[in-house]
């Protein structure tokens, strides 16, 4: 039986679906409709594959870091190097493909949410890039951590608004980006972030995102003469993650390892791991997936120092290959990933975000164990700039 | 028939128009609210919407957001607004009482455990703003075995085609969106709601309610002459917020009053 989700109405077995507000649901219909109709358009496709490339510099390299894996001793890494991407991580891939509809929809405003703030630069570039109005719902949490974002959103045009609600991060900035689609529902085009959010968000990401995984399948036997033995990347909602492993899923030799933020340790309860935590199913933002929250069905706060991973849910999808057992979930702590962003600094040169140095750090746990022979493909999400100011007062120092 | 059917068929007989205020349980705090569910009759309510709050209200403005922060604050459970119903259902027999909020606490309680806690208390429908009727098959299921009402939200944006949809499902009465936005938006287009009913009769029997928007007697009046049923939530959220705990029961009941008032002039 071959993998074929997810099904037309949006689930992905038991997950995904369409979970909104009456307003929306024709909205949502509408996308769906008007994304079925273009995603096979030979000119759709031929402008997205030109932005990919002269806008967005792609194909992105693989790389071996050697050194690293030299030192580990065991299985050799090589890195996808979403990081070199124009704006500085994959949110790109996504924002490019769903501001290409947006402008086939005659949408000329476009929001977004945002946690690290690579989703909001990457939108915010976009709507630059082709001429529309943009509104960047971001938590007031994280616009402190992630200042230098804030600042970049800002020069490319965009507004970016604060959310002071709940626990004033991704999840509070997504209802604040929900509460104004449903205000400006025709004039409006909703950039999620993420392989989440109301059927076809899922889908439509996973398949712009998809341009990673197509990569690396063609570049991995250019390289090493094979595939992979496994694929590794960190989930937040889990859009980098899905777009490396969908290509994957029909190579069985090929293991799928996802990473999320074990933040304090899945035992201190401080984490945003819910697939490794196995958190129960819920609802929120859309879609029904495994989400971390309390007893009496309200959501948790999380936590991470990646404010990209900083998220009580998951992706749809992710929670299907967890039930497969077709993917592997696992969490790596605050203090591993910052262990895994100063080995990339030192090793190789290469400054990763806190987000990817997850994925590394689970790449560096394994790899020791295994045989020299064995190859971990890692997707290097993106580039560590914006985490400055984070890791700088990580180790107690004041820029 | 069940407690809301006999409701609108009262006041059809009586050719009055129902007032549906809308209150968060544990707002201002638990003690409180079943002595406002009670003042809310009083003054003149004909159906009662309570809240139950989430800790992630998509479909809310600020309003009704920082009453359910109040509320969670509190400790205010999906367990403990059932527990509010069963208290209040002690000496108030015939009032409907419509649970509203989000899916997931529901889902993390289970809807078959949900929709028979429903039944055992006393409530009579339920409506769960983030649940369409594309992802409700097992919830209904469930109330309807139970003789709950699945209460339907239809919005500006609806077409005929969903309209047709949710008449096939819905019990009790529908309750129309007057804008689109969230609650306690500004811009109610009186015009707009006056072109919609109709073509909503078309395909629904149930009685209509609209709600959003509605802020005083006047608008209050103005929508009341257009429906079956008028929704008044994020006012009267606001007079909670705006009251002390001393004042908060009289001040709600001063604002109901008007209220009914000017819906009795439609
Ligand atoms: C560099 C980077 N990697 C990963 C993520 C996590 O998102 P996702 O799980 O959708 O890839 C983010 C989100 O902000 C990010 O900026």
């Amino acid at each position: 039986m071959t993998y074929n989700y997810p099904d037309s109405t949006g689930h992905f077995g038991i997950f995904g679906g369409i979970y909104m507000a009456e307003t929306l649901i024709p909205a949502v219909e509408e996308l769906s409709r008007q994304y079925l109709r273009f995603r096979d358009d030979p000119e759709f496709k031929t402008e997205f594959a030109y932005e990919l490339k002269h806008y967005v510099g792609r194909p992105s390299p693989v790389y071996h870091a050697k050194r690293l894996s030299d030192d580990l001793g065991g299985a050799q890494i090589y890195l996808k190097r979403e990081d070199l991407n124009h704006t500085g991580a994959h949110k790109i891939n996504n924002a490019i493909g769903q501001a290409l509809l947006a402008k086939r929809m005659g949408k000329k405003r476009v929001i977004a949410e945002t946690g690290a703030g690579m989703h909001g630069v990457a939108t915010a570039t976009v709507a630059a890039r082709f001429g529309m109005e943009c509104i960047v719902y971001m938590g007031a949490e994280d616009i402190q951590r992630q200042a230098a974002n804030v600042f970049r959103m800002k020069l490319l045009g965009a507004t970016v608004v604060p959310v002071e609600s709940g626990s004033r991060t991704l999840k509070d900035a997504c209802n604040e980006a929900i509460r104004d689609w449903v205000t400006n529902v025709e004039s409006t085009f909703y950039i999620f972030g993420t392989a989440a959010g109301p059927h076809p968000y899922p889908m439509m990401v996973r398949d712009f995102q998809c341009v990673i995984g197509n990569e690396a399948k063609v570049q991995m036997p250019e390289m090493i003469g094979r595939q992979p033995d496994a694929v590794i990347a960190c989930v937040g909602g889990g859009s980098n993650a899905i777009g490396l492993f969908y290509p994957y899923i029909e190579e069985k030799n090929v293991q799928i390892i996802g990473v999320e933020a074990g933040g304090h340790g899945i035992a201190s309860g401080k984490h945003a791991a819910p697939l490794t935590a196995n958190a129960k199913v819920g609802v929120l933002h859309g879609n029904k997936v495994y989400l971390i929250q309390d007893e009496n069905g309200q959501i948790i706060e999380t936590h991470s120092i990646s404010a990209g991973l900083d998220y009580p849910g998951v992706g749809p999808e992710h929670c299907l290959l967890k039930d497969q057992g077709r993917a592997q979930y696992v969490a790596i702590n605050d203090d591993e990933a910052l262990a895994a962003f100063d080995a990339l600094c030192r090793f190789e040169g290469i400054i990763p975000a806190l987000e990817s140095s997850h994925a590394l750090a689970h790449a560096m746990k394994i790899a020791p164990a295994l045989g020299k022979d064995k190859v971990l493909l890692v997707n290097l999400s993106g580039r560590g700039d914006k985490d400055m100011n984070t890791v700088a007062n990580l180790k107690g120092i004041t820029l | 028939m069940s407690r809301i059917q006999l409701t609108f068929a009262r006041l059809k007989q009586q050719q009055r128009k129902a007032l549906i205020p809308f209150i968060t349980a544990g707002d201002p705090s638990p003690q409180l609210t079943v002595p406002l569910l009670h003042a809310l009759v009083e003054a003149g309510a004909d159906v009662l919407e309570l809240g139950v709050p989430f800790s992630d209200p998509m479909a809310d403005g600020p309003t009704i957001q920082r009453a359910s922060e109040r509320a969670l604050k509190h400790g205010m459970s999906l367990r403990g607004v059932l527990a509010m119903v069963a208290e209040f259902r002690t000496q108030d027999a015939t009032t409907p009482v419509v649970l509203m909020g989000y899916g997931n606490p529901i889902e993390a309680m289970g809807w078959e455990v949900f929709a028979k806690r429903c039944a055992e208390v006393g409530v009579d429908g339920v409506l769960t703003v983030d649940f369409p009727p594309e992802e409700s098959h097992d919830a209904f299921e469930h109330l309807q075995a139970h003789g709950i009402d699945p209460i339907f939200l239809l919005a500006p944006t609806t077409n005929d085609a969903r309209i047709e949809q949710v008449a096939k499902l819905a019990r009790g009465y529908v309750y129309y969106v007057s804008l689109k936005g969230v609650t306690g938006a500004g811009h109610l287009d009186l015009d707009a709601i006056a072109q919609k009913i109709p073509q909503l009769r078309q395909h629904i029997n149930l009685p209509i309610g609209v709600g959003f928007g509605i802020r005083d007697a006047a608008t209050a009046l103005a929508v009341a002459k257009l429906c079956d049923g008028v929704v008044v939530g994020s006012r009267i959220v606001q007079e909670i917020e705006n009251s002390t705990e001393q004042n908060v029961v009289a001040n709600v009941s001063k604002l109901v009053k008007e209220l009914r008032s000017a819906v009795d002039k439609a």
